[in-house]
C-alpha cells in the first residue's frame, strides 16, 4: 500500500458520472477489483474507489456524485492534487475459462479495467436510465439493459461471472451463479483494516471488506 | 513523550509500517468473549469528524492471546492492550490474563465505550480490581461525557491507575440527507476527529490539574500544532485517532511538525512544554508524570 499526492489530469462527464483521471506517479494499478482511497477535498475522510481504467501514465476512477465527498471529487479540475492510497484489498481472480462481466449502475466502475485484463469478454450492464447507461461506453462488448429490465434476466448459464453492483443485484447473481466473484461496497473510513466500518460476518467470523474483500466468492457470503 | 494510536484506529497486522512509525501500538479493545459488533452501517462522516458505532467488535481474549498477540509481538513494537468489559470482574480477569505476557507493555482500561448498552460499574471499582490483578502499568481511558471528569480521574488515581487516556469519543448523531433518519444503524455513535479537540483539551487540562498523572492526550489531532496544544494542556504523550484513517503517514508527519513547533517555542525538550497552558505548571505534577511515564518505557 502506497500513498502519493497525485495530480489530476482530466475530469470527463459520462452520463451522471465523472471519470477522474490522475497522473500515476509511483502508484501501482494493482489487480482489477482492488481499490484506492481518494482524498475528498475539504472532507475529514477519504473515499474508496475501484480503479476503472489505466490509460498510459494515468489511473482513472468513475465517480457517482451522491454525497459531499464524491461531489468534491467530481469537482476537481486538471492541475488539482489529491492524496491517493492503494491499491488496497483483494481483486478478482483472473484464471477462468468463460468470463462474463456483470455490472449494475456505478458498479460498472471496475469493469473496464477488468475487461482489458481479460481480453474484452462479454458483459451485461444494467442501469436505471439511458443517461446512466452512457457509462456502458467504457466496457467493450457490453449488452445494456435499462430498468425495469434487470441484468439477471439477461444472464445465461455456463459462465464464470464477475459482478459488481448494488447489494440486491449481487444477492440475485449469487443465487443464480454460486461460483461468481462479487465485488462489494461498504462505508469505510480507512481502507486498511483499522476502522471496522466495512466489517461483515462471513462463516461466523468478522471479515473486513477492505482486507478480505472487496471481491468475495458468492458462496462465501451469506445472502 | 510518545506518539501512539488511539485504540481502534489502527490494525498493526494489516498496516505494520504504520504501527512501526509509532512509539507503541494500542490494540482495539479486547473483551472476555468474541463480539461481532453492531449492525452496519456503523460509520458516518460528519462535518469536521466522523461517528462510529462499531460496538467493540473483537475476537475475544482467548483468540487474542492465542492468535493476535503472538503476531503483534513479531512486529517488535511495544504493545498496549486495550481491554473492555461489562463487569468489574471481567476487567480484573482480562488484566490477570495479560499480566504474565512480557510482550504487553501496558494495559489501557476502556471504561468509556459509548457504543454498548451495558454500563459498566464505577471507574474506581474497575481500576481497583484491575490494579489487584496486574503489575503492568494501567492507563484508564475516560469518557468526556461526564459532569466532572476531574472527579472521575481522581477516583481512578485513588484506585491505583498509573495514567489516564483522554478522551474517548462522545455520542453524536447524524441524519441522512434524504430520509432524515439516523445514518448509523444504532442511531447515535462516537464522535471523533477535529470536532473532538476542544473537548479533549478541556478534559486533559482538568485532569492534569486534578491528578498530576501522566496523560495520553487524544481527540482530533491532525497536526503537530494540535499535538502541542494537548501537551500544553497537560498530556505527557499523545495518540492519533481518526487522522490515521485518512493519512496513515500521520505519525511521522506529526512527529516532525511537533519537533518544529517545539523548536519555535524555544523551550528545549518537549517535556518542558507539558502543562504550559496552566498558570503554574505544577513541578510536582511534571515530576510524577515523567517518572511514571518512564516506568513503562
Amino acid at each position: 500500500m502506497q500513498r502519493a499526492r497525485a495530480r489530476v489530469t482530466g475530469a470527463e462527464q459520462i452520463g451522471p458520472y465523472t471519470l477522474l483521471r490522475v497522473a500515476r506517479g509511483s502508484l501501482e494499478p494493482g489487480i482489477p477489483g482492488q481499490f484506492f482511497m481518494l482524498e475528498a477535498p475539504g472532507r475529514p475522510l477519504p473515499r474508496p474507489m475501484s480503479l476503472c481504467l489505466t490509460p498510459p501514465g494515468e489511473l482513472a476512477f468513475l465517480i457517482d456524485p451522491i454525497g459531499p465527498g464524491t461531489r468534491a471529487l467530481c469537482a476537481l479540475q486538471p492541475g488539482d492534487r489529491l492524496a491517493i492510497l492503494g491499491p488496497l484489498g483483494n481483486g478478482y481472480r483472473l484464471d477462468v475459462e468463460r468470463p462474463l462481466l456483470v455490472g449494475g449502475g456505478i458498479g460498472a466502475a471496475p469493469l473496464p479495467y477488468l475487461s482489458d485484463a481479460l481480453g474484452h469478454p462479454p458483459a451485461i450492464l444494467g442501469f436505471r436510465s439511458d443517461w446512466h447507461a452512457e457509462a456502458a461506453q467504457l466496457v467493450p462488448n457490453a449488452e445494456v439493459v435499462v430498468e425495469p429490465t434487470f441484468v439477471t434476466e439477461a444472464l445465461s448459464p455456463g459462465h464464470d461471472v464477475f459482478a459488481c453492483g448494488p447489494e440486491p443485484m449481487l444477492a440475485a447473481v449469487a443465487k443464480l451463479e454460486p461460483a461468481a466473484q462479487l465485488a462489494w461496497e461498504a462505508p469505510m473510513a480507512c481502507g486498511h483494516g483499522a476502522c471496522y466500518g466495512c466489517a461483515v460476518q462471513i462463516d461466523g467470523e468478522i471479515k473486513r471488506l477492505c482486507v478480505e474483500g472487496p471481491v468475495l466468492a458468492a458462496e462465501a457470503v451469506a445472502a | 513523550m510518545k506518539i501512539l494510536n488511539a485504540s481502534g484506529c489502527l490494525d498493526a497486522l494489516t498496516a505494520p509500517a504504520v504501527a512501526r512509525s509509532l512509539d507503541a501500538f494500542v490494540t482495539k479493545s479486547v473483551t472476555p468473549l468474541p463480539r461481532e459488533g453492531n449492525a452496519p452501517p456503523r460509520i458516518a462522516e460528519v462535518e469536521h469528524g466522523m461517528l462510529n458505532s462499531i460496538g467493540l467488535a473483537n475476537p475475544g481474549i482467548d483468540r487474542f492471546l492465542a492468535h493476535t498477540l503472538p503476531r503483534l509481538r513479531e512486529l517488535e513494537v511495544p504493545i498496549w492492550v486495550s481491554v473492555g468489559g461489562f463487569a468489574v470482574a471481567e476487567y480484573a480477569d482480562l488484566c490477570d490474563r495479560l499480566d504474565d505476557r512480557p510482550e504487553v507493555e501496558a494495559i489501557e482500561l476502556n471504561v468509556s465505550c459509548p457504543n454498548v448498552d451495558d454500563v459498566p460499574a464505577s471507574v474506581g471499582e474497575i481500576v481497583a480490581a484491575s490494579r489487584a490483578a496486574t503489575r503492568k502499568p494501567l492507563y484508564t481511558k475516560l469518557s468526556p461525557a461526564t459532569a466532572d471528569i476531574a472527579e472521575v480521574a481522581r477516583a481512578a488515581q485513588k484506585a491505583g491507575t498509573d495514567g489516564l487516556s483522554l478522551v474517548n469519543t462522545i455520542l453524536g448523531l447524524a441524519l441522512d440527507e434524504q430520509t432524515l433518519k439516523p445514518r448509523l444503524s444504532r442511531g447515535a455513535g462516537g464522535l471523533s476527529g477535529a470536532a473532538l479537540k476542544p473537548i479533549a483539551l478541556a478534559a486533559v487540562y482538568a485532569c492534569y490539574e486534578a491528578t498530576g498523572l501522566p496523560i495520553v492526550g487524544m481527540g482530533g489531532i491532525t497536526s503537530g500544532r494540535d499535538a502541542l496544544e494537548l501537551v500544553a494542556a497537560g498530556a505527557a504523550s499523545v495518540a492519533l485517532g481518526t487522522i490515521l484513517f485518512a493519512d496513515p503517514g500521520a505519525p511521522a508527519r506529526i512527529r516532525a511538525e511537533l519537533a518544529s513547533e517545539i523548536a519555535n517555542l524555544g523551550v528545549g525538550e518537549i517535556d518542558n512544554a507539558i502543562g504550559l497552558a496552566h498558570a503554574e505548571p505544577a513541578a510536582i505534577s511534571k515530576t510524577a508524570g515523567r517518572s511514571a511515564a518512564m516506568s513503562v518505557q
